[in-house]
């Protein structure tokens, strides 16, 4: 099979593209992903090659938007809603909270919403308070969503498909970190599934369950302390909801302790929820309390060095492992 | 446009029905038979009735938490909407929704949405796929006057212009949003001017008067179709009874509610019917007995009708996992 | 008569005060028609009557504070007939204010019953006030292990117990070196779940039925002897030293192989090897079901005490399922003995690659012929399975006579 170099980016733009030329149905819509390219600059060319009807420049007005997309879903379109960031999208929480996720069950089972919301999230880029927060977790805590946060290029690449053809909605969490990460892929590379974790590291020692951006710095502290003996696993969550149990368990079941590392706030947050499913699954397995690396408790802030202290970093991911297997 | 006899009894019935459901409604409330919130349409079945006549079986219905209207109007099946009302399975939502909830995908009545302006942006979506895909339907999207005060409101109505779609914006403007009334929430309490201020063509008519909805919908329907762009109606009416059920209705006077059911659409109608000779006390007699039973008979359908099991909670939270 | 009753007008309103009639007795009311004032906490609400007709009573005064549901005035019919009721079912011809639950929901879900577990052991209860810092983890493999974790010393995060303390702790004395594996096979994990242990013996017996050519012999002997013996010996000797038969019957088999050694090691590789010791095997069944054999080394050169000794600990330590893998696989021949199930004779199967197997069955009382005279004695069955490859009868015979011989005369043991 023959591999290319590409981006995350770019893996993003392919499978969007993908996507519109498979299925007229689909199109792209949101704050400036036509002329300007998308603020990302995931959608640049595409206004070119698909036209103004289908890749759609908005105002900004993210609840007539993200609603309007709902709407078009009901009437038989497949759109793939772009909100700059998660930041703004809570000028949307009432159409993807009270609508979006609603409507299937208030009208028992009669309407389906297949809406695929796609947003930026995370910080690292000096973008300070309203920019920067990862909220995936107040969308990952409503029924009736589906939640998936691409860490891979092949993921980035595959998730959208899959996410398309699910009838419900699905939003996407790309960590704005990532765009401009490169690696090889296959050319073939297409939709992948997009319900279960994946183990992006095998070990013995500790499990280490994180997702999204944080996957990476994960995998450098899993490196680190492979070359102190420490052989920690890592999973690689994909989807928010529904949380694969099964793989987190199985693996904290082979290594007997759980780090999880969630570039949100700790409080009542995503990591709280995988620890207590952990707690309550596996007790038995567990030979540590878990532990968990997360935002500190701020906003983030805009200086270099306050935001990185913010954040989760390698080094921190590791010496948490340090202090779970050492006395 | 000449009234004739049978479209006149046709309308008076459609009102009459409403009416008539929704006293029972209250009814059964006290009774507790029907819980949650109740917000009643009575004194505003003119808008519902008139703007239905004009939509055409593709038509799409977007509708607001007060919408036993609107979905009896638009043909959703007496029966179903009462159980709905209980509460049962064999309710319009299956039971799901309640009141405030009520849907119906064979007659795309996209429901009762109890989000003051929620509906807007979906309004404005399922235009947005009829313009894609080359569809003749016109979407009409009820809200009240309180939706106006909403951001959706603005943000729907700049979208639908800019993008020209084939919506018919009706607000049923009846001077309060709960206990607040119109000039205590709005600067500018001329509403259809704020849609002009977005290009959206507009008008306001008497809500209270059914043959005059049924024109101006008519026209604004014929004029969505043909232009393929929005417009806005707006219908002056009033609500008779309270908010929901649970409302003293501090915020106004009964004198005022007195004099606005003096102008009551049935009250109205019943006399214009007379008036044109179109109808004896007799007819509208038999009409009231029939719309009685019918409305009898969805009760005891409703009480009949069995409780969803407990088995079957989490139905209906995504589409693949159906039990 | 129809009652007018207190309505509900939220479900959060559980009852109201009448503030005011607005009818008296006597009234014509219509369908509609506001009757009386009731105070919520909502504020006053006009209450209205949903049937016409005459006020016969008014049953509630004003400023009376009455429960959602009550009846506050009765209403005589006004003389019109009454609508018919729409061909409603038998069992509800009036409209009585029932305030019945949904059938479906009840308030509360059940509790769950107590799971009909025993009770914890009384010593886990009494330790509440110092409980022992552990992982779950390590308590749970503490109790497979048949482990105190209260007497560790936790390596774990603030001292904790983990699990890797409890394997260390249940693991062998340092006395016990380890051993090669004269099996030479690849040892196993040693914390085999009932299902691997099964698979085991099921590989393993499969094998020494297809491979070896079994051959059968069985000898009574007479316990008198070893049993007087025992009695004096344990009567005379402090609890750690105290023997059972069993240990008896393992010397035996291990003296009488220094003279028959074709009994004593492998076919391998086409030919016999003989053991480069005399290590017996003694048959262990599992708690959890299973049997393991692990091997008693050098028993001819060990005392009926030092045999004892560590016949109990591999006894324990098969039971806790922590057996070295060199004790799992270290027997040059097997000793199985059913004492305590009630069968007389034992056919036993060899233990591949091993060439022999030893089986005792249940000693039981019986009648005896002593110098011409029938006796009451206690008997236990001794049976030989060898390897006809490696032995013949002839050597069988005289080898179970051997041990037969032995276990007559306990003070050569």
């Amino acid at each position: 099979m023959s591999r290319s170099k590409t981006t995350y980016r770019e893996a993003v733009r392919a499978a969007i593209r993908e996507a519109m030329r498979d299925d007229p149905r689909v199109f792209l819509m949101g704050e400036d992903v036509g002329r300007y390219g998308g603020c990302y600059a995931v959608s640049m060319g595409l206004l070119e090659e698909f036209g103004e009807q289908r890749v759609r420049d908005t105002p900004l007005s993210e609840s007539a938007f993200v609603g309007a997309g709902i709407g078009a879903a009901l009437g038989g379109m497949r759109p793939i809603v772009e909100v700059m960031t998660v930041n703004f999208s809570l000028l949307a929480l009432d159409q993807i909270v009270n609508t979006a996720a609603t409507l299937r069950h208030m009208s028992g089972g009669q309407f389906s919403v297949p809406l695929v919301i796609r947003m930026a999230t995370g910080a690292g880029r000096q973008l300070a308070a309203q920019h920067s927060h990862s909220l995936e977790c107040w969308y990952a805590h409503v029924p009736g969503l589906k939640v998936v946060a691409p860490a891979t290029l092949a993921d980035a690449r595959g998730m959208l498909g899959t996410a398309l053809a699910d009838p419900d909605p699905v939003i996407v969490f790309e960590h704005a970190g990532l765009y401009n990460m490169e690696g090889e892929l296959e050319d073939d590379a297409g939709a992948v599934d997009i319900s279960r974790a994946a183990v992006r590291r095998t070990g013995k020692d500790v499990t280490l369950v994180t997702y999204g951006g944080s996957l990476h710095k994960t995998l450098q502290a899993a490196q680190a302390l492979a070359g102190e003996g420490i052989e920690a696993e890592v999973v690689d969550l994909r989807s928010l909801r529904p949380i694969d149990d099964a793989t987190i368990v199985k693996s904290l079941s082979r290594t007997h302790r759980a780090l999880v590392v969630d570039e949100g706030w700790r409080t009542l947050s995503l990591s709280a929820e995988i620890t207590t499913r952990l707690v309550e699954q596996a007790f038995y397995e567990l030979d540590a309390p878990v532990g968990r690396v997360c935002s500190e408790e701020v906003p983030i802030p805009y200086p270099a060095h306050l935001e990185a202290a913010a954040l989760p970093q390698p080094e921190k991911i590791a010496s948490a492992v340090r202090r779970m297997l050492r006395a | 446009m000449t009234l004739t006899r049978d479209h006149g009894l046709h309308l008076y019935r459609e009102m009459l029905r409403i009416r008539r459901f929704e006293e029972r409604a209250a009814e059964l409330y006290t009774e507790e038979k029907i819980r949650g919130f109740l917000h009643l349409y009575n004194g505003e079945e003119a808008v519902a009735v008139g703007v239905m006549q004009a939509l055409q079986p593709q038509d799409a219905i977007v509708a607001t938490y007060r919408e036993h209207g609107h979905a009896l109007a638009a043909g959703l099946p007496v029966n179903e909407v009462m159980a709905e009302l209980f509460g049962k399975a064999a309710g319009s939502s299956g039971g799901r929704g309640g009141s405030m909830h009520i849907f119906d995908a064979d007659l795309n009545f996209y429901g009762g949405n109890a989000i003051v302006g929620g509906g807007l942006p979906l309004a404005v979506g399922l235009g947005l796929s009829d313009r894609m895909l080359g569809r003749d339907r016109v979407t009409a999207c009820f809200f009240g006057e309180g939706a106006v005060a909403e951001g959706e409101f603005h943000e729907s109505m700049n979208l639908a212009a800019l993008w020209k779609l084939p919506v018919l914006f009706i607000c049923e403007n009846n001077l309060y949003a709960m206990g607040t009334a119109l000039d205590r929430s709005e600067s500018e309490t001329d509403l259809h001017a704020k849609a002009a201020g977005y290009r959206v063509a507009s008008e306001a008519v008497d809500g209270m008067d059914v043959e005059a909805v049924e024109t101006a919908a008519a026209l604004a329907v014929d004029a969505v179709r043909t232009e393929g762009k929005p417009r806005f109606l707006e219908c002056r009416t009033y609500r008779f009874r309270a908010h929901s059920m649970f409302d003293a209705q501090l915020y106004r006077d009964k004198d005022e509610v007195t004099e606005w059911k003096g102008k009551g659409p049935l009250l109205r109608f019943t006399k214009r019917l007379s008036e044109a000779g179109l109808a004896t006390e007799d007819d509208l007699a038999a009409i009231d007995r029939e719309v009685m039973e019918e409305v009898d008979e969805a009760v005891a359908f409703a009480e009949a009708a069995p409780w969803e099991p407990v088995a079957s909670l989490t139905r209906h939270v995504y589409t693949d996992a159906q039990s | 008569m129809p009652e007018f009753l207190m309505p509900s007008l939220g479900a959060d309103m559980t009852q109201g005060t009448l503030v005011e009639w607005a009818v008296k007795p006597g009234d014509r009311v219509h369908r509609g028609d506001v009757v009386a004032v009731v105070e919520t906490s909502k504020g006053a609400i006009d209450v209205e009557i949903f049937s016409d007709g005459i006020i016969d009573q008014l049953l509630v005064p004003e400023g009376t504070t009455v429960p959602v549901g009550e009846p506050l005035a009765l209403v005589r019919s006004d003389g019109r007939p009454e609508p018919e009721a729409p061909a409603a079912p038998a069992e509800a011809p009036v409209r009585p204010v029932t305030r019945e639950p949904a059938p479906e929901a009840p308030a509360e879900p059940a509790v769950p019953v107590e799971p009909s577990t025993p009770a914890p052991a009384a010593e886990a209860r009494g330790e509440a006030a110092a409980r022992v810092r552990a992982s779950p983890a390590a308590r749970r493999r503490a109790e497979e292990l048949d482990v105190d974790i209260g007497k560790l010393q936790g390596t774990g995060p603030g001292g904790a117990v983990v699990i890797a303390d409890v394997e260390q702790a249940s693991g062998p004395g340092p006395a016990e070196e380890e051993t090669p594996n004269p099996m030479g096979e690849k040892p196993r994990a040693l914390t085999e779940a009932p299902g691997d242990i099964r698979e085991i013996i099921a590989a393993a017996m499969t094998r020494s039925k297809r491979e070896i050519p079994h051959y059968y012999l069985s000898n009574w002997v007479d316990l008198a002897p070893a049993n007087g013996w025992l009695a004096d010996w344990n009567d005379s000797h402090p609890v750690e030293e105290r023997l059972i038969p069993g240990v008896l019957m393992i010397r035996a088999v291990a003296l009488a192989l220094e003279r028959f050694h074709e009994f004593n090691g492998f076919f391998r590789d086409g030919k016999f090897q003989p053991g480069d010791g005399i290590h017996v095997g003694a048959a262990i069944s599992l708690r959890r079901g299973g049997l393991v054999a692990p091997g008693l080394r050098d028993a001819n050169k060990r005392s009926l005490v030092e045999l004892m000794t560590a016949f109990r600990g591999l006894v324990a330590r098969a039971r806790a399922g922590r057996l070295k893998a060199s004790e799992m696989a270290g027997g040059t021949i097997t000793v199985s003995s059913l004492g305590e199930q009630g069968v007389e004779e034992v056919y036993p199967v060899i233990y591949s690659p091993q060439v022999a197997i030893v089986g005792f069955g249940t000693p039981s009382e019986r009648p005896w012929v002593v110098e011409g005279r029938v006796e009451p004695r206690w008997l236990v069955r001794v049976s030989l399975a060898a390897d006809h490859r490696v032995s013949d009868g002839h050597r069988g015979a005289l080898f179970l006579e051997a041990v037969t011989h032995l276990l007559q005369e306990p003070d050569s043991l």
